[in-house]
């Protein structure tokens, strides 16, 4: 290091103009050759000819606050089918006098999701914080203690429920992969079989066909009388699946960790439980962040299945929205609206992944 | 618990023996890997055992502390046999160190978390008595300040010493060292070999599967051949360097040391 410094400084030679700086950046990104150059211009033309009018239906012409009849009158977007509606979209058929719960439940739900994303409060007092936020949710949801009436779950619907399906959904899924992953990969013939038997059979079948199992065949072995929630198999169908996707993603960092981290592991004392608890799985799980935020975004993303068994998450509250004469033919504002909210959750996720990445990065 | 006992009995036989080896073989598959291995070793011995590659001595010092399984014959540390009990085997490992040709560090904790694994965890010490241990055994390899580190962050000798440092944060009875130097560079080699070297003079007891011949002879009261899965012969540094009685051995010798 030091030989070179002084090599550098006995004589400097700076790089050509053209090469840095503001020139040297337009040059090497936009006009690197003839090719690269028409497909700037080409580019810069197409843009010309979509933005402009984009923004016009978007902005200028566009109405806020009104009611149908006038949104048909103009040519611009109309904005205002989302604040008409927005409590239908929001909360489905939740009482409307009551809907300060779901509110007030969502707004626990992403207050503690905020505060869990930094790993200095990962402590005990996190998880006592969320077992009781859980519960006060549960008792905003349902209701029938301390004087709120009780909302049965069938009227449960929009964002919450979406919410609700994911947030569970994904927690649950998580650790439950990790422990197929392991048993995938256990010395013991029966535990392994029993895995891989569990990871194929559901990865082999599509997420609706699970969800129909769940709502129409599981019920009819049931005994008769018992009945169980049409949500909680919805919800216990999610994390099954979920868990056969992430399981194989975990096994993938499984084996991407050397012999060598076992025997070390093993040459200290450390049990089997230990070692993958202190040693492996910090190790496997870190590798695996970028697939495991995937298939998590798309599990997320997959939750909107649930309409075919007749639950009203997001995207079939504002469908029904839709169905309402007045706001006929909006449809592409709500579905942007809708995205808009799954964007912003999953750009959440993503962004939040590639932080811990940076955060357990040790110059490995 | 039958078998505990008998071993306590038989191990009393070599008085002050804190390993014993009784007609020891493995196999990899049909591959006969260790055949007929003999070996006592006492309390503050320490061995260097030799041999071409392929000659079974890793998986011999493996063998002692389970990383490999023996299938016939007797293998008792510090009176405790080792069998499929994984009781037994990890109150063994807990007592007998090891150090791998690449270090094997865990990537993921800084130095000294690497260290107080197993005391908190095997040992059940308090963390803050572990770390005590740990800064005292990383100022035993002249390695402290590094303690806050990674292991990525750390030359190769050093990764080197960190691991030793990591063994003797067990306090262990007996270490053992699979070729602790064969991955390093040369200029790192010398300080792994002056760590071994003072924990030598500590009286450790040690078994050490190397090819450095000047720390053999320097530091080993024995050194043993090993050659096709067997051990060929042992014997004193002085000797075995001087008078090799074996053909084989004499050829081995001629070929690393020129």
């Amino acid at each position: 290091m030091e030989t070179t410094n002084q090599i550098n400084k006995t004589k400097v030679i700076k790089p050509p103009v053209t090469q840095v700086g503001v020139i040297g950046w337009i040059r090497t990104n936009f006009f690197k050759g003839w090719f690269n150059s028409l497909l700037t211009i080409i580019t810069i033309y197409f843009l010309w000819i979509i933005v402009p009018p984009l923004i016009r239906w978007v902005f200028i012409d566009s109405l806020w606050v009104s009611t149908g009849a006038e949104c048909h009158q103009t040519d611009g977007a109309c904005w205002s089918i989302i604040p008409a509606n927005i409590r239908f979209i929001i909360f489905g058929f939740f009482p409307y006098d009551q809907q300060w719960r779901p509110l007030l439940a969502m707004v626990l739900l992403i207050g503690l999701l905020f505060y869990s994303r930094n790993r200095n409060h990962w402590k005990k007092s996190l998880l006592y914080a969320w077992l009781i936020g859980l519960f006060v949710m549960g008792l905003l949801m349902k209701g029938g203690l301390f004087g709120l009436s009780s909302v049965e779950s069938t009227q449960w619907g929009g964002l919450p429920l979406t919410l609700m399906l994911s947030v569970f959904g994904l927690t649950a899924a998580y650790p439950l992969g990790v422990v197929m992953a392991l048993g995938r990969r256990s010395k013991m013939p029966i535990v392994k079989t029993l895995c891989i038997l569990y990871i194929e059979l559901i990865r082999g079948v599509p997420l609706i066909s699970l969800l129909f199992m769940s709502s129409v065949v599981f019920p009819l072995f049931l005994p008769e009388g018992v009945t169980i929630n049409n949500i909680l198999r919805a919800q216990v169908a999610i994390i099954l699946f979920t868990a056969a996707y992430i399981a194989e993603v975990v096994r993938g960092g499984l084996q991407a960790i050397p012999r060598g981290q076992y025997e070390a592991a093993d040459s200290i004392g450390l049990s089997y439980y230990l070692t993958m608890r202190l040693v492996i799985l910090p190790q496997a799980l870190k590798i695996v962040i970028p697939p495991s935020v995937q298939q998590l975004i798309s599990a997320f993303k997959d939750t909107s299945l649930v309409v075919i068994i007749a639950l009203f998450d997001v995207l079939r509250t504002t469908q029904t929205v839709l169905s309402d004469p007045k706001w006929m033919g909006f449809s592409a504002e709500a579905y942007i609206f809708v995205a808009l909210i799954y964007f912003l959750c999953c750009f959440f996720m993503s962004n939040y992944s590639r932080r811990l990445e940076r955060e357990l990065e040790t110059g490995l | 618990m039958a078998t505990q006992k008998s071993a306590k009995t038989e191990s009393s036989l070599a008085k002050d023996a804190i390993i014993e080896i009784l007609e020891m073989h493995k196999w990899f598959g049909d591959f006969h890997v260790l055949q007929d291995i003999n070996l006592t070793v006492k309390k503050q011995e320490r061995i260097v055992i030799c041999g071409p590659s392929g000659s079974g001595k890793s998986t011999l010092i493996r063998c002692i502390n389970r990383l490999e399984e023996h299938q016939r014959g007797k293998i008792i540390v510090d009176g405790i046999e080792l069998t499929n009990d994984l009781k037994n085997i990890e109150k063994i490992r807990a007592e007998v160190g090891m150090v791998f040709q690449h270090f094997n560090l865990f990537p993921h904790l800084t130095i000294v978390e690497n260290l107080t694994l197993g005391p908190i965890w095997v040992r059940k010490v308090p963390k803050k008595e572990a770390e005590e241990i740990a800064m005292h055994n990383l100022e035993r390899v002249h390695i402290a300040e590094q303690a806050q580190k990674y292991p990525g962050q750390l030359s190769g000798g050093q990764q080197q010493r960190v691991a030793i440092a990591r063994s003797l944060c067990m306090s262990p009875k007996v270490m053992l060292f699979d070729e602790p130097t064969s991955a390093l560079d040369p200029e790192m080699i010398k300080e792994v070999l002056d760590a071994m070297i003072e924990l030598a003079q500590e009286g450790m007891t040690m078994i050490v599967v190397s090819h450095e011949m000047g720390f053999a002879k320097s530091v080993a009261h024995r050194v043993l051949f090993m050659d096709y899965g067997q051990i060929v012969e042992g014997n004193t540094p002085e000797e075995f360097f001087e008078n090799p009685k074996h053909e084989r051995t004499k050829l081995f010798l001629s070929q690393i040391l020129h």
